[in-house]
């Protein structure tokens, strides 16, 4: 090895430097290759597929049908139902996503014993499984033997076995409800992390300017974790107007299209009604709408900053 | 006032926020422990007077699912292997190696997080389909390890750029290659993040739904949460053995998420908060 390492040293700079480079180049191949083979072209492949007409069953023929399957998702009136709730699901759920996780992130920063372990606790929902999640939520919103419906009895609050998964009023709300449980530790782990990076000696101005502690959240906190916020949110409205999960295993977009979202529009046009090429269409739709939805965020996101 | 006193609202706060966290999982636990006769009376009785592993014997007896936790557990060890070896090298590569692009490349890598799965589930189906592996581990492996490839190079990415290079040079100047270097100098001082990445891979693989579904027809391939899916349908809906079911995928994830939960918070927060 010593030869090797001499050699190394007396080989010109350059060379070295080109070695290292092929070595770089070399390491990231097959992460490059992952990402190139299972997400980059599947994701041509779903263009390719928005455009032509293909069947689940018969996978070999594929008909060129230019921006048809596009238009007759738009003639449908169950999809513009999907497009109302994916938006209602959406703010609703990262909406009092962000307010209960901005209570536990004020409650977990204050210091108590054992605390590094308790974040970690309220993290297991974002370790665990979708389905599990959704087990657990329609055991507790059992009409007969969830804990829900109990504890309303107990309190005077309701009076018979209410089915709220069936209830085509009440259906989206309950799976949002299990929504929001799931992601709620994390958002609050994520601004705890914001919190903690604001320095002490501001809240101590704080204190010495006379400011009580609402004051202090007001013109402290706030303006300091808004990049932890406006980031935060904005992965978690992508990350949740996406998620068909719970609604797939709880409710299965019921009652009739009561808890129907796009993301689970597009996959039963493809699995159910087997329109491969149609599912891939509303797929499409999803994620040129998402993306230019944070686009559009970054730049007011950037103008925004550039003002201030 | 003592201090005790003063913290008691914050800590009467506290104790709620986490118990409605917590208490699903409780709840859970305690029903998978309940007899039938038990689970369905009427009004709800929150302690088992008969608690019985009876639930769990007849899940590993007259179920799949033992079948199912095999599936899962190759799944999930397959993708790891898989991604973190290549997340390992592309985070090496972008923490110590000289290139150009490299900021654009993790930008990539992560912007792949934000496709929905639908739009790749889609083609992806297709493409499984004419490789013929729908139905196999190597379909969900490979899929899985696609997309966690991502957020493991991140994260092995920080916590390579957190040692200090002088540390690769003294290596180097001790007659160490760079693979020997990386080997026995980087790699053990790495080994928290590796494991946090590692911990992420196998999480990610254990409890994905989508491709899972998707990509299998029965039991030779099937994953657990695919297999709790079907429980409800198959059978007229047994809570004890869901919950016992659901206590089974539930416990490995908590013991291993505890292990490395402040490696792995370390890595999901360092991007929110640098902006």
């Amino acid at each position: 090895m010593a030869n090797d390492a001499r050699g190394a040293l007396l080989r010109p700079p350059a060379s070295r430097a080109r070695s290292d480079r092929a070595l770089a180049y070399l390491l990231l191949a097959p992460a490059c290759a992952l990402l190139l083979g299972l997400i980059a072209y599947p994701l041509l492949r779903a263009v390719w597929l928005s455009v032509h007409d293909v069947r689940l069953l018969q996978l070999g023929t594929a008909t060129y049908v230019g921006g048809a399957q596009y238009l007759a998702s738009w003639a449908d009136p169950a999809f513009w139902i999907a497009v109302r709730q994916t938006v209602i699901w959406t703010v609703g759920v990262v909406g009092a996503q962000l307010v209960f996780g901005m209570c536990g992130a004020l409650l977990l920063n204050k210091p108590f014993r054992g605390r590094a372990f308790w974040r970690g606790v309220a993290l297991i929902p974002w370790a665990s499984s979708s389905v599990l999640v959704a087990l657990m939520w329609l055991w507790l919103l059992d009409s007969n033997y969830g804990v829900l419906n109990d504890v309303l009895r107990r309190l005077g609050l309701l009076h018979t076995a209410f089915a709220w998964l069936s209830e085509p009023r009440t259906a989206l709300p309950a799976v949002m409800l299990a929504a929001i449980w799931q992601g709620t530790p994390f958002f609050a782990v994520m601004l705890l992390a914001g919190l903690q990076a604001i320095p002490e000696d501001l809240y101590e101005a704080a204190r010495i300017d006379g400011g009580n502690a609402w004051a202090a959240f007001r013109y402290v906190t706030l303006p300091l974790l808004r990049p932890t916020i406006l980031i935060t949110t904005m992965l978690r409205t992508m990350w949740v107007a996406n998620y068909m999960d719970l609604t797939f295993v709880m409710t299965g977009g019921g009652p009739g299209v009561a808890t129907l979202t796009v993301p689970l529009y597009a996959y039963f046009a493809a699995y159910k009604r087997l329109a491969i090429g149609a599912g891939a269409a509303v797929a499409m739709q999803l994620a040129v709408v998402l993306a230019g939805a944070v686009l559009i965020y970054m730049r007011l996101l950037g103008s925004v900053e550039a003002a201030e | 006032m003592s201090p005790t006193l003063r913290n008691l609202p914050h800590r009467a706060l506290l104790t709620v926020w986490l118990g409605l966290v917590i208490l699903p999982y409780v709840w859970m636990l305690v029903t998978s422990l309940k007899d039938p006769r038990e689970l369905y009376i009427f009004p709800v009785r929150y302690w088992p007077a008969h608690p019985t592993l009876a639930g769990f014997a007849q899940l590993f007896q007259s179920t799949p699912f033992p079948r199912y936790m095999l599936n899962s557990f190759v799944v999930a060890t397959g993708t790891c292997v898989i991604a973190l070896t290549a997340a390992t090298a592309a985070s090496y590569a972008l923490s110590r190696l000289p290139m150009r692009g490299k900021r654009v490349l993790l930008f990539v890598f992560l912007a792949t997080q934000l496709f929905p799965a639908i739009l790749l589930v889609i083609p992806l189906f297709v493409i499984m389909r004419s490789l013929h592996l729908l139905n196999t581990y190597g379909s969900l492996i490979l899929a899985d390890a696609a997309f966690a490839v991502p957020f493991a190079t991140w994260l092995m990415t920080g916590f390579f750029n957190a040692l200090p290079r002088e540390l690769d040079e003294a290596a180097t100047i001790d007659g160490c290659g760079r693979l020997q270097a990386f080997r026995y100098v980087l790699l053990p001082l790495v080994a928290p993040g590796f494991a946090a990445a590692g911990t992420y891979i196998f999480l990610y693989s254990w409890n994905e739904f989508i491709y899972a579904l998707t990509f299998t027809a029965d039991t030779s391939a099937r994953t657990i949460p695919v297999g709790l899916q079907t429980f409800m349908g198959e059978f007229i809906i047994r809570w004890d053995l869901l919950m016992a079911g659901g206590v089974i995928t539930a416990v490995p994830v908590i013991v291993l998420f505890m292990v490395v939960q402040r490696e792995l918070i370390a890595g999901l927060t360092a991007g929110a908060v640098k902006g």
